[in-house]
């Protein structure tokens, strides 16, 4: 079918008619260019953030809370401190309850549910959590520890509703790794006398460690970057603050509060603060995709 | 056959004692509890939701506000027309934008790029997935919608005849950046599936139609394209939940104007959008209007969801392919948890 085939005379009923090669050849091209367009707005976005977030990254920067002063102009309008470590402290409380709670669901699916019923019920409420908007996890945990309680925000209502939202992407995720695991491990076990729980603490978790690992960081990931479900539960606050039961500033609403100031200096605040949010979520992507790399089930 | 029984008692020694059984009851129970109370408690919430909602439903009734076309927060007088509009043409927009490219992407990452860039690619592609719903608005806002407010008043003024498209002023935040932006947001999780499912497609498939003589990219269409439309359908259906519950980046990017929008280039609102700006202030009525609104945007993702997983689960299960059946129904979808996307 090369291009000698036209010329050689018995060959010529293979080779391919002028406009099909054509065609072909726009196709492809066409499916190039799609996907150099698909790569356009990430490298947008990365040469904006490095040039934008760059130039307001200061030591003070990361030092120093948000003052809240944004109309005068000699004033500081502070740095980030308290965003940052609010995000670190919302995300941890998120992770310790939404983790153990994932994982041990992930393991009653694939030892004890399997294929009943009601094993698939709660794989498809699963599946509608995994799909539900995640300003809604922040109205669900609104209604029920706000109106319910008749109290005010705090950090850790903002955590809950962030475990709603990694709830789901843990379950899955660890679902996956721990079908993963050999049945003739189990069975092993089984028959060398080992109670069903030291199989699945002994052996099945070990085995399905570094896979979870993966997800779990994802779901990390994923919530550290959700402002909406944030928004009506952990409050607005400027202050640094280590208890949780207080309202806690967060990254993510940081950058939110700040897009929409009129002021230059906040707006350029934001890029900073959106650099440094997706540095730590770039960090746990690749942390997790490294472990993913090196795991020996998938 | 009679096994040796321990001392004095009934029970064979190959059976554990009763004491030593009790863990494995206690964690198989308690396990099965917890994942009860994961139903239980998504039950809950739908209720509370749902009496929250209730006073915005009774004043209005559920059609009245859901079709209600004046969303005025002064004059008490609340239908989420304008809102469940401006969602469907910014989520509508973005698949419009998103699903082409992304099945483009997948095409070339799975059929014709080289074997070495397929990882870096695919990489690449879903590294869109990790910039958070916010940093998009804030680039969207200051970067993207000013740059582009020229082109689209060009677009609007020689289009100026559309109903709809042409005329007006374009406002720095309209439906269409909101939509475009969108697009960007969903594209990886419409590519991720897409390109999960090509994997699927039998070689036995392509290489009869190459060996039949077929270009690369008639093999596209004839082999790859029809067996993985399913798929692709799904996959957009779910990138279009995604979009349609995007609350942050389509807040910044939309505006806040709670009518109907004279055309794509102005302000409008969506669902998720009047939640965020107006909660915070937000009593009596409106407030309950808000969670009517929260609840119309949940319904409308759960059914576009269950469609979704519907068409994807039927079209991984309808191919003999070589997975097992367990993980060709999770296939797809468990690959979009797994990426993180």
């Amino acid at each position: 079918m090369s291009a000698h085939g036209a010329s050689a005379g018995h060959l010529a009923r293979f080779a391919m008619s002028p406009a099909r090669r054509r065609r072909d050849r726009l196709a492809r091209g066409g499916m190039l260019a799609a996907t150099l367009l698909a790569l356009v707005p990430l490298g947008l976005i990365v040469y904006y953030l490095l040039s934008k977030g760059l130039s307001s990254w200061s030591p003070d920067f990361f030092t120093t809370d948000p003052t809240g002063n944004t109309f005068f102009k000699n004033e500081s309008i502070g740095g980030i401190k308290s965003a940052i470590i609010g995000t670190i402290e919302i995300v941890a409380l998120a992770s310790a309850i939404s983790i153990p709670i994932g994982i041990a669901v992930a393991v009653w699916l694939v030892e004890y549910g399997k294929d009943s019923w009601f094993a698939s019920s709660v794989r498809f409420f699963v599946d509608v959590l995994t799909g539900v908007p995640s300003i809604i996890f922040g109205l669900f945990i609104y209604i029920a520890l706000i109106v319910g309680t008749g109290t005010t925000y705090a950090g850790y209502k903002g955590s809950l509703a962030l475990s709603l939202l990694m709830l789901p992407v843990v379950i899955r995720s660890a679902e996956v790794v721990l079908l993963l695991v050999p049945d003739s491990l189990r069975e092993s076990a089984l028959a060398l006398g080992a109670p069903r729980w030291r199989v699945i603490g002994r052996i099945v978790l070990p085995t399905a460690l570094p896979g979870m690992l993966t997800g779990v960081l994802l779901a990390i990931a994923r919530a550290a970057g959700e402002t909406a479900p944030l928004l009506f539960t952990a409050g607005e606050t400027l202050k640094t603050n280590t208890n949780l039961s207080q309202f806690t500033n967060a990254l993510p609403l940081q950058i939110y509060y700040d897009v929409t100031s009129p002021t230059t200096s906040v707006v350029e605040r934001a890029w900073g603060a959106a650099l440094t949010l997706v540095v730590m979520i770039l960090l746990l992507n690749v942390t997790a995709r490294l472990i993913a790399r090196r795991s020996r089930l998938s | 056959m009679q096994a040796a029984s321990i001392p004095g008692g009934e029970r064979s020694i190959l059976e554990r004692s009763p004491l030593a059984r009790v863990p494995d009851r206690v964690l198989r129970y308690g396990l099965t509890a917890l994942a009860a109370l994961i139903l239980a408690l998504i039950v809950y919430f739908f209720l509370r939701l749902v009496g929250e909602a209730k006073p915005a439903f009774e004043k209005f009734g559920v059609l009245g506000f859901t079709f209600g076309n004046d969303w005025n927060v002064n004059a008490e007088v609340f239908g989420a027309l304008p809102l469940l509009i401006g969602t469907l043409i910014t989520s509508g927009l973005a698949l419009l934008i998103g699903v082409p490219v992304a099945v483009a992407t997948a095409i070339y990452a799975t059929e014709l790029c080289p074997a070495r860039l397929r990882g870096p690619l695919t990489l690449l592609v879903e590294l869109l997935a990790a910039v958070p719903s916010v940093v998009y608005g804030l680039w969207g806002i200051f970067f993207l919608a000013p740059k582009l407010q020229p082109a689209e008043q060009w677009v609007a003024d020689r289009l100026s005849f559309v109903p709809f498209i042409g005329g007006g002023t374009v406002t720095i935040p309209n439906y269409f950046i909101a939509g475009l932006v969108l697009a960007i947001m969903i594209l990886p999780i419409v590519s991720a599936i897409s390109r999960e499912v090509m994997t699927t497609v039998p070689s036995d498939h392509k290489e009869a139609a190459l060996g039949l003589g077929a270009t690369r990219w008639e093999m596209i269409r004839i082999a790859v394209l029809p067996y993985c439309r399913g798929g692709i359908i799904g996959g957009a259906m779910l990138g279009l939940g995604r979009a349609i519950g995007e609350t942050i980046a389509v807040t910044i990017l939309i505006g806040d104007a709670p009518q109907l929008g004279h055309h794509l280039f102005g302000q409008g609102y969506s669902l998720a959008a009047v939640i965020a700006n107006e909660f915070g202030e937000a009593q009596g009525l409106h407030r309950s209007a808000l969670f009517a609104a929260g609840l119309v945007l949940f319904v409308l993702t759960l059914v576009v969801n269950a469609i979704a997983r519907v068409i994807v689960i039927r079209a991984s299960r309808g191919r003999g392919s070589s997975l097992s059946d367990n993980t060709a129904v999770g296939g797809p979808l468990l690959a979009e948890t797994a990426a993180g996307v």
